[in-house]
């Protein structure tokens, strides 16, 4: 990847982080930690990878996104609006009374929204059905998912691994948001996933592991992703991550920040800014 | 009224105490044990409490293996995971061997609030009342709940203990002693009853307030067990009064109204009016916009009563 497009995509996922911050305040619940997290994920996708085409919401050769980890909705709300599905004013509506914004993704109200999700364990599967109906009408688009690590504990995640290599889905990458967090404290301390690697070679997946705040090293995931089998790619990252008092905290999952906090985490994602 | 008291941290309390006078009680969380409130059991007794993380199927199931051994489980999640994700578990390996799991789920109804219709559970009352020998509580408030998770572990068979997130004010009398399958008048009316269950029996106080003012009078009883449901005080109220309101925050269909219209369809006909979720999905929004969008609201009630009581009298 070149520098420009770096920078470029840096500075999209700061912006990215900003919104999901000022959202999350404004609607006074939701879930930071998560979707800080993966704000350079979500920004390589949107703003590198996928076709899509905000005009049309439903264009059928777009490439598909579910967030099967659906409480991170302020960080695909926040790629939408950047995208310009929807008015990036809008965004501070999140959860309130009769929004478009709904706590978690709601596929019948919000333009860009492939998937109603917020129940973990339940997005890949649809991600499969996705990719199925593809190969079905011959269709080039592409499937990406984005699982929890905490939801990979969820039976029905493997039994979706299992179903997606089975029907050789070279056109389906799922994107694991590694932030070793979940709610009750570390993922490993509360329920073991590991060897996680391991669990998804032994389901037939091709594994990538990439740090998941570099976004040139996400892009190249992706276009190394196999074509004939499910890849997977593991993004190390840190939950709550640009926000100092907010990386690696378990309490910040599901908290707003208060106004003061807000003008903080602001301040600290400017500084970035202003450092590159 | 007094302060208000979600049910859900009367459950966390009480089950603390439960722990220290029976050491078969045993307590499952699916990595929500901060919001179930279960953390506090965890806390103290580090031992019997097991996190089996974001797995709710699994958890059913190891709590059935629990108390096929001995023990008194209590398994805790968000209401639509618990009865909605792990239902064919519920049933299968811990009703139909009769087993005493206690499934003690919070966060049910649309007083979820901002999370969205994703994490309100509007169908669990229908799901677990329809399991052959599961026993269904919704309690009212704060201390009911006390009672009805003290009588859940004491039955000898699987419970269904339906609890909220959102703090309701406390409507029964501190000393009250909850007994299982009991419903509770309230207050004596004539003219309708209005049967209710969870945060809409001080609605329907509420309720029974403005309908006095307008001159008439409302029974009101706490149909806190839902199954096996309270048929002669039921039928008793029916026959007074002559005009029911169900009023519940649940779909209208499979919960409370539903159980029971077929009671009085088939025992003392009555003319119905249910006050409920009208088959539709829940949606972001603070609690008291939600209240009034889904109709289970005092206002609410009292046009309900009006309406079939009106209806009784063109019969
Ligand atoms: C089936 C289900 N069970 C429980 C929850 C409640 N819940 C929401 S987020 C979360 C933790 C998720 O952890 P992880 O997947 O690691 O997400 P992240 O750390 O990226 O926020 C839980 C238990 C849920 N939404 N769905
Ligand atoms: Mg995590």
């Amino acid at each position: 990847m070149d520098i420009t497009t770096k920078t470029r995509l840096e500075k999209r996922a700061r912006e990215m982080r900003r919104h999901i911050l000022r959202m999350i305040a404004a609607a006074g619940s939701g879930h930071p930690g998560g979707s800080l997290s993966a704000a350079d994920i979500m920004a390589t996708l949107y703003f590198h990878v996928m076709r899509v085409d905000p005009q049309r919401p439903n264009w059928p050769l777009r490439d598909r996104f579910v967030l099967s980890k659906g409480h991170a909705a302020p960080v695909l709300y926040a790629a939408l609006a950047e995208c310009g599905f929807f008015p990036v004013e809008e965004l501070t509506s999140l959860r309130e009374f009769g929004s478009y914004l709904q706590g978690h993704p709601d596929y019948k109200q919000t333009a860009g929204v492939d998937a109603s999700t917020g129940s973990l364990g339940q997005g890949l599967s649809i991600a499969v059905g996705m990719a199925l109906a593809a190969r079905l009408d011959a269709k080039d688009y592409r499937v990406f998912a984005l699982l929890g690590d905490g939801e990979l504990q969820e039976g029905q995640i493997w039994e979706a691994a299992m179903s997606a290599a089975h029907y050789r889905l070279g056109h389906l990458v799922a994107l694991v948001d590694c932030n070793g967090l979940q709610i009750d404290g570390e993922v490993e301390r509360v329920m073991s996933i590991a060897p996680l690697k391991e669990k998804w070679q032994a389901f037939g997946w091709y594994c990538l592991e990439v740090d998941g705040h570099a976004v040139d090293q996400i892009a190249h995931a992706i276009d190394e992703a196999s074509t004939v089998r499910p890849t997977v790619i593991l993004a190390r990252t840190i939950k709550g991550r640009g926000v100092p008092f907010m990386e690696g905290r378990a309490e910040w999952h599901g908290k707003a920040p208060s106004s003061d906090q807000l003008q903080d985490a602001l301040a600290a994602l400017n500084k970035e800014d202003e450092d590159v | 009224m007094s302060d208000k008291v979600a049910t859900r941290a009367a459950y966390g309390k009480t089950l603390v105490a439960l722990g220290r006078e029976d050491e078969r009680i045993v307590v499952l969380d699916a990595d929500l044990s901060g919001s179930t409130t279960t953390a506090e059991f965890a806390r103290e007794f580090p031992q019997r409490f097991f996190n089996m993380g974001i797995a709710e199927a699994n958890m059913m199931g190891v709590a059935a293996g629990l108390a096929a051994s001995g023990k008194i489980p209590f398994a805790s999640t968000f209401a639509i995971f618990a009865t909605g994700r792990a239902f064919e578990q519920v049933r299968q390996s811990i009703a139909y061997p009769a087993f005493p799991v206690k499934i003690a789920a919070t966060h049910a109804g649309v007083s979820v609030g901002a999370d969205g219709a994703s994490h309100q559970s509007i169908e669990d009352v229908a799901l677990m009342r329809v399991i052959p020998g599961m026993t269904v509580i919704c309690p009212c408030d704060a201390v009911e709940t006390a009672g009805a998770v003290i009588a859940a572990a004491r039955h000898d068979g699987p419970v269904y203990l339906r609890l909220g997130r959102h703090p309701v004010p406390v409507v029964m009398p501190k000393n009250h002693v909850f007994t299982l399958g009991r419903a509770e008048r309230l207050r004596q009316g004539s003219d309708v009853v209005l049967l209710a269950s969870g945060l809409m029996v001080s609605v329907c106080l509420e309720a029974a307030d403005l309908l006095a003012q307008q001159g008439m009078s409302a029974e009101v009883i706490n149909v806190s067990t839902i199954k096996p449901l309270d048929k002669a005080a039921i039928l008793d109220a029916a026959k007074r009064c002559r005009a029911v309101v169900t009023a519940e925050e649940h779909s209208v269909i499979g919960g409370l109204g539903s159980a029971v219209a077929a009671l009085l369809a088939q025992k003392c006909p009555t003319p119905l009016e249910m006050v409920g979720i009208q088959d539709r999905f829940g949606q972001s929004g603070d609690v008291p916009p939600l209240l009034e969008e889904y109709g289970l609201t005092p206002g609410a009630v009292v046009a309900a009563a009006e309406r079939v009581i009106q209806g009784r009298c063109m019969n």
